[in-house]
């Protein structure tokens, strides 16, 4: 069997007296896109925040590529290559597409203009701005320079998810990307999934939509009470055994799918 | 599948009159404030002949330098969505700094000067400290600092004015001109011009510029996309401090003298051009030029209502009414839909 690219054995997280994970583990593998489903509580916010470095596990381990990795920030996790989009898209409404994509690690012009004077790059990180949202399918837009908030929810999700795939080397997290979103542009951002995934990026997905999760997962992490209840795949369940699942009204079946 | 729902990212057009103002002003938040400046200056050259001579226009721009350097700093700040009530009383008690430096310690005027701008620089860190460290909201802060400054200003002075003529002539330098004409150019302006020539770059051109706009923007999905925001308002917070310091040495160029008493109003004057220059208050949105025109809207109103026989008290009148239709307009603006 393959390595997985993220691996997290026993992760535990207690605040106080009340226990959010509880001895959790996952497996992101190669090429895959895994949604995480849970209830309300279950600590799937928690257990992928301990993923992306957002939160340091009281105790379990976190492999990335088969290596020991201990994340204490987000930046930690980042430049381990694995980008997380927030539930609130981390974009400045204010600036353009561009600056969007590379806010945060600009590149500057090469030379003294770069060094002394720390003039952007503004022509490159234009250019690529524009390769990776049309690398995705988004060149629709018509101007890179274009203000993030003239933008709709699904084109401002479409910055968000370009960003992480253009710098996520290992991983891509998506935290409940078609929330805010209608029908049509929920559709559209699933099939962005889908397509970041093609690229060869696994992508971790929360979401609580499981017409989408069924959609697009390859295979379905259920977290239940703190911990991992099983794994299982759109083709060997059907949504209402999933929630069963989820809400402990029907019995785990044993972790064969993984 | 990718090419075939293309249409689901189109920008949708609204073609009401009103609407495309709206996202014309949105786009571009200088355009405004141009056009009041431009309206402004015709409608006092017909009101009187001698507003558009050039000894006129010299003084107007004289008379704007202090509170455009001020402004500069101001913007920054509002920009990360704070705000100074302490510009003015730093400047002021920079300037009075210096002055001292040089006549009662004996100081060179050079070291006087830096020493001064240092000062003033660190008067800014430390609202910026406050303000990043301890998390109190900048209003706040700067109200308490406002006072501090004004109140160690008097004690330092002992409320008395230093004169001119007593200090280095570095420290009234700013005050010399350059004459074009009949157009007297002081090199205060040009220290003025030339900062916010920098400071457009800095904003437009560098990542510090932009992240002092996602900072103000949202200051949470600023952190999450990775950027350290309490070093960004800090380091706004430090540099509009040397920034009032300099107006400060504007100032004395400007007064030929050091005084205590002055400056109570470009606390406020600040804000003022920063407003009228279109920046918002709610941070994120504005530009340094909005704020050079914003300055010279000031100075132009003042100037020309002077000239057409108008009332000090109703100048301020003129200029409040001013800032209530920015602040205003800046909220539609801010609406905008697409």
């Amino acid at each position: 069997m393959t390595t997985p690219v993220l691996q997290a054995k026993g992760l535990t997280k207690r605040y106080g007296r009340v226990v959010a994970i509880d001895g959790s583990d996952l497996e992101l593998y190669p090429g895959e896109i895994l949604a995480v489903i849970g209830d309300n509580g279950a600590g799937k916010s928690s257990l992928i925040k301990a993923l992306s470095g957002a939160l340091i596990p009281d105790s379990g381990e976190i492999f990335l590529d088969g290596k020991q990795v201990h994340f204490r920030t987000p930046m930690d996790a980042r430049s381990a290559g694995i980008e997380t989009v927030y539930q609130t898209l981390a974009v400045a409404p204010g600036l353009d597409i561009a600056d969007n994509l590379f806010l945060g690690r600009e590149e500057r012009k090469p030379g003294v203009l770069g060094s002394v004077f720390r003039m952007l790059d503004r022509g490159h990180m234009r250019a690529e701005a524009k390769r990776h949202m049309s690398e995705l399918g988004v060149a629709t837009l018509q101007n890179i320079g274009q203000a993030v908030e003239s933008l709709s929810g699904g084109q401002r999700q479409a910055v968000a998810v370009a960003r992480s795939a253009a710098f996520g080397s290992k991983v891509v997290i998506l935290d409940e990307p078609t929330a805010a979103l209608g029908v049509k542009e929920g559709n559209r951002v699933l099939q962005l999934i889908r397509d970041v995934r093609d690229r060869g990026l696994p992508v971790i997905l929360i979401s609580h939509n499981m017409p989408h999760v069924f959609e697009v997962a390859d295979r379905i992490h259920i977290q239940r009470l703190g911990r991992r209840a099983t794994v299982i795949t759109p083709k060997s369940h059907s949504m209402s055994e999933a929630v069963a699942i989820m809400t402990g009204a029907a019995e785990p079946p044993p972790e064969a799918a993984a | 599948m990718a090419t075939a729902t293309a249409t689901d990212f189109e920008v949708r057009r609204n073609d009401s009159l009103g609407l495309r103002l709206q996202h014309l002003l949105h786009g571009n938040p200088v355009l405004g404030p141009l056009a009041v400046l431009i309206v402004a200056i015709i409608a006092f050259s017909i009101v009187n002949g001698r507003f558009l001579t050039a000894t006129n226009l010299s003084l107007v721009l004289q008379q704007v330098t202090v509170i455009a350097v001020l402004a500069l700093g101001q913007t920054l700040i509002i920009l990360t969505a704070g705000i100074d009530l302490s510009a003015g009383a730093i400047a002021v008690f920079s300037s009075i700094l210096m002055a001292n430096f040089c006549v009662k310690a004996g100081m060179p005027g050079f070291i006087a000067l830096v020493l001064g701008l240092a000062c003033g620089t660190a008067m800014g860190a430390l609202n910026g400290v406050l303000v990043t460290r301890i998390k109190l909201p900048p209003f706040i802060v700067t109200l308490g600092t406002l006072t501090i400054f004004f109140s160690l200003n008097s004690v330092v002075s002992n409320s008395e004015t230093v004169r001119g003529t007593d200090m280095s002539s570095l420290m009234t330098w700013t005050g010399n001109s350059i004459p074009i004409g009949s157009f007297r150019l002081t090199y205060g302006s040009i220290i003025m011009l030339l900062l916010f020539g920098y400071f457009y770059y800095a904003l437009g051109r560098t990542a510090w510029g932009k992240h002092v706009y996602a900072t103000g923007d949202d200051i949470e999905s600023a952190r999450l996309a990775g950027i350290q925001t309490s070093r960004v308002l800090f380091s706004v917070y430090t540099v509009a401090g040397l920034l009032y310091a300099v107006g400060g040495w504007i100032l004395i160029g400007r007064l030929a003298s050091a005084s205590p008493n002055v400056g109570v109003e470009y606390n406020l004057d600040s804000i003022t051009a920063v407003v009228l220059g279109g920046t918002s208050l709610f941070g994120g949105r504005g530009s340094v030029i909005g704020t050079l025109i914003g300055a010279l809207i000031v100075g132009v109103f003042r100037n020309g209502l002077q000239l057409g026989g108008v009332e000090v008290v109703w100048q301020g009148f003129a200029i409040g009414l001013l800032v209530l239709v920015a602040v205003s307009l800046d909220q539609w603006i801010r609406k905008v839909k697409t």
